[in-house]
């Protein structure tokens, strides 16, 4: 008979080392599917911007360069707490872990506060998507970065919870580590959205 | 000891447990991929119909069955459910979900929950076309701008349908990936995987490099239509060319997630039926990830008639040509298999040869439309119609039934009536021809695609594809009987029943839950056929 030789051995199921760099390596090729996403914004950004330079100088001076420059502080120091929020629960400190996965948390929900009251001012001055290409572009990336954030605090809260159920340890902890690895993501593309829109002109 | 089946203390069939939502709520990649299989299926029939209903049209010159608006609806729907619900879905999420973990030797994909929540978002996506066929998009399956932008018809539905559909799609590629990297069995080193599996990985990486590109090139059409986001509308200083590029972008390597799978499968099943090892297994392997990789560079081909400039066609011309190698490296590896093999024809069999020379017709007509000045004359004509039907139902399709039937005693434990699948096979492929080869005489005449009506002088071409469409109806409805009665009154199957060497045969049929009672260590590759041992790395 031919067949292949098979010999046994007794592993049953993934075990934890697997399980951890599966989930890392799983992570790392999801984020890039997201700057994908983002990619071809900015192709269009890039390819927008050569053929109408004028309007983008001219519009981007409309946003509000204090309000962008508050939101990336408050992002690059959310990702500071995030990832203090990871070393912690690697050493086990539960409750430090909670604390610093709430500020991260706080920051996001005020990030998003800040977005609403430039979003509303824009309206106020009738500034849609549809007024302009360069406000397309705007309201189009800072939008669907909008919605990243909304989803990383949604990911970030069922963290916190169970955090506090005590469902993490420094023994296991992939989850906080996986979902820190998301939210740096999405302070990283703000890095790129905030020169780009605010800055350029 | 070595070479025995793998013994089961308690063996329960992963079929074992009943009601619905055992299976909605199952982790086990083997319902899941029944579940995909299924679902992929009833889109399959659907779009097949709607086909045979255009083809009724096309009967007669003049437009009496159905008014052009309706055919442009019915070519809308049978492209999208076609292409973005069974062929791109089709082989990678059934069988790929089906067959990876048995064949690298692991208990399940390395996100099984994940895995279960893409079938989930497969499912959402199906729900909101299904909302979508309240009013239904006349498009085209490709969506163009600006016209995609302006119809009254219901354009957002179906694209977020797409867009949802695509997230599932990243997904699967995604766990793939992972599980092929780090589930492999002690001994399974990658130069020892079986070749569909090469496949299946280089599919994956397809799906998670080109699919986020569509994702966001919907979501911006969606902004089109509904914020008045003008990128690709003229009037607003945007570009309809822009959305074109965005679009091949992902759609060109989408092609190649459609047929990469089917090209595996074909690997699989010839060196079993032709009782000799591969030949060229690494060429093989890594020619699917050479396609993969030249299918990037292409996608401008679809735009020469767009208003590019020419140094760009050539330039895309050039590089369309090179997407030929690496194909033609597979076909000439798996004729030489045969060559002096001891060939069975079962029927799965028929279906791989089938395959092979379909495909090759298929991929020999691209070289026509990938050649400038050809393409000028060719572009929009029912020679692109018969060139991709060649190549999608020729190769993709063609190679979904021959998975079918060699993998169907294994996920279902009972065996088909071989002669009746063997009398469905022939007239598929009589039907498929008579159908398809004489639209490449009418797209070389000038006959356009996407047209309810047409000029008198087509008129016996045309009948004689519409006659085909029948026959190919009927060899597909006589298939689906024949494996649907075998889930009933097939006998059982053996565990081995075309004594293969790869691992999934290596475990009953149907299998246990975890796959394997014990994991399995490998020590030679899968290709050994006739031969104890494996070529010199």
């Amino acid at each position: 008979m031919e067949r292949p030789s098979v010999e046994h051995s007794h592993v049953h199921h993934m075990d934890p080392a697997v399980e951890y760099s599966s989930s890392k390596f799983g992570m790392w090729l999801f984020l890039g599917t997201e700057i994908l996403l983002f990619g071809g914004l900015f192709a269009a950004y890039a390819i927008f911007r050569a053929k109408y330079p004028e309007m983008f100088f001219e519009q981007h001076k409309e946003l509000n360069r204090e309000m962008g420059a508050v939101n990336t502080c408050i992002l690059i120091f959310s990702s500071l707490t995030m990832a203090m929020g990871v070393t912690a629960i690697k050493r086990g400190k539960q409750k430090l872990t909670a604390i610093l996965l709430l500020v991260t948390i706080i920051c996001g929900l005020g990030f998003g506060v800040v977005k609403y009251f430039e979003y509303g001012a824009k309206f106020a001055h009738h500034i849609y998507p549809d007024t302009s290409i360069f406000f397309s572009l705007y309201f189009m990336m800072t939008g669907l970065h909008m919605l990243h954030v909304f989803i990383g605090l949604v990911i970030l809260a069922v963290m916190l919870v169970l955090t506090l159920k005590g469902k993490f340890t420094s023994k296991y902890n992939t989850p906080i580590e996986v979902g820190g690895l998301y939210w740096h993501l999405v302070d990283l593309i703000w890095i790129y959205l905030f020169p780009l829109l605010y800055l350029i002109g | 000891m070595a070479n025995h089946s793998i013994a089961h203390n308690v063996y329960v069939p992963y079929l074992e447990k009943k009601g619905i939502l055992s299976w909605l709520l199952s982790t086990d990649h083997k319902r899941i991929g029944i579940m995909y299989l299924v679902s992929i299926s009833f889109f399959f029939l659907v779009a097949g119909v709607i086909a045979l209903l255009m083809r009724l049209e096309l009967l007669t010159p003049a437009a009496d069955f159905v008014q052009p608006h309706t055919y442009n609806v019915l070519f809308t729907l049978h492209g999208s459910l076609m292409v973005f619900f069974f062929v791109v879905p089709g082989l990678a999420a059934s069988f790929g979900n089906f067959l990876i973990p048995l064949m690298i030797g692991a208990p399940d994909v390395a996100f099984p929950k994940l895995n279960l929540g893409s079938y989930w978002i497969y499912l959402l996506g199906t729900l909101i076309v299904l909302l979508a066929l309240m009013k239904p998009a006349d498009t085209g399956w490709t969506y163009y701008t600006p016209y995609s932008a302006t119809t009254d018809t219901d354009v957002v539905l179906i694209t977020l349908g797409v867009f949802v559909l695509g997230f599932s799609s990243i997904l699967t590629g995604l766990n793939f990936i992972v599980t092929i990297h780090k589930m492999r069995a002690p001994g399974m080193t990658w130069h020892r995987l079986p070749l569909f599996i090469w496949a299946s990985y280089a599919t994956a990486v397809l799906q998670l490099l080109a699919t986020p590109v569509v994702g966001i090139t919907l979501l911006l059409l969606i902004a089109e239509r509904t914020l008045g986001v003008g990128f690709f509308d003229p009037a607003k200083g945007g570009d309809p060319i822009l959305f074109q590029n965005f679009f091949w972008f992902y759609s060109h390597p989408a092609v190649y997630i459609m047929i990469i799978p089917a090209m595996g499968v074909i690997s699989e099943i010839i060196p079993v039926f032709a009782r000799k090892p591969i030949f060229g297994y690494k060429a093989i392997a890594y020619s699917s990830l050479g396609i993969a990789f030249i299918s990037f560079l292409v996608w401008a081909h679809h735009m020469f008639t767009s208003g590019i400039s020419s140094l760009a066609a050539t330039i895309f011309s050039f590089l369309t040509f090179l997407v030929a190698i690496p194909t033609a490296i597979k076909v000439f590896n798996w004729t030489a298999t045969l060559y002096k093999g001891s060939i069975h024809l079962h029927s799965s069999m028929l279906y791989a040869l089938g395959f092979i020379f379909l495909f090759t017709i298929g991929g020999l007509t691209g070289l026509f439309l990938g050649a400038l000045a050809a393409d000028i004359h060719l572009h929009d004509t029912y020679f692109v119609v018969a060139h991709m039907h060649y190549v999608m139902i020729g190769g993709t399709v063609m190679g979904f039934f021959g998975a079918l039937h060699f993998w169907y005693p294994k996920w279902f434990g009972k065996m088909f009536n071989e002669m009746v699948a063997k009398i469905a096979w022939f007239l598929v492929f009589v039907g498929f021809n008579v159908t398809f080869f004489p639209q490449f005489f009418l797209g070389v005449q000038g006959m356009p695609r996407r047209y309810a009506t047409y000029p008198a002088e087509f008129e016996s071409l045309m009948s004689l594809s519409t006659y085909g469409s029948w026959i190919l109806g009927l060899g597909v409805l006589i298939m689906t009987v024949n494996l649907i009665a075998g889930l009933f009154n097939g006998e059982k199957a053996p565990q081995n029943p075309y004594n293969s060497l790869s691992l999934e045969w290596q475990v009953p049929s149907p299998p246990p839950h975890e796959n394997f009672d014990e994991i399995p260590h490998v020590t030679d590759w899968t290709y050994g056929y006739g031969k104890k041992k494996e070529p010199e790395a």
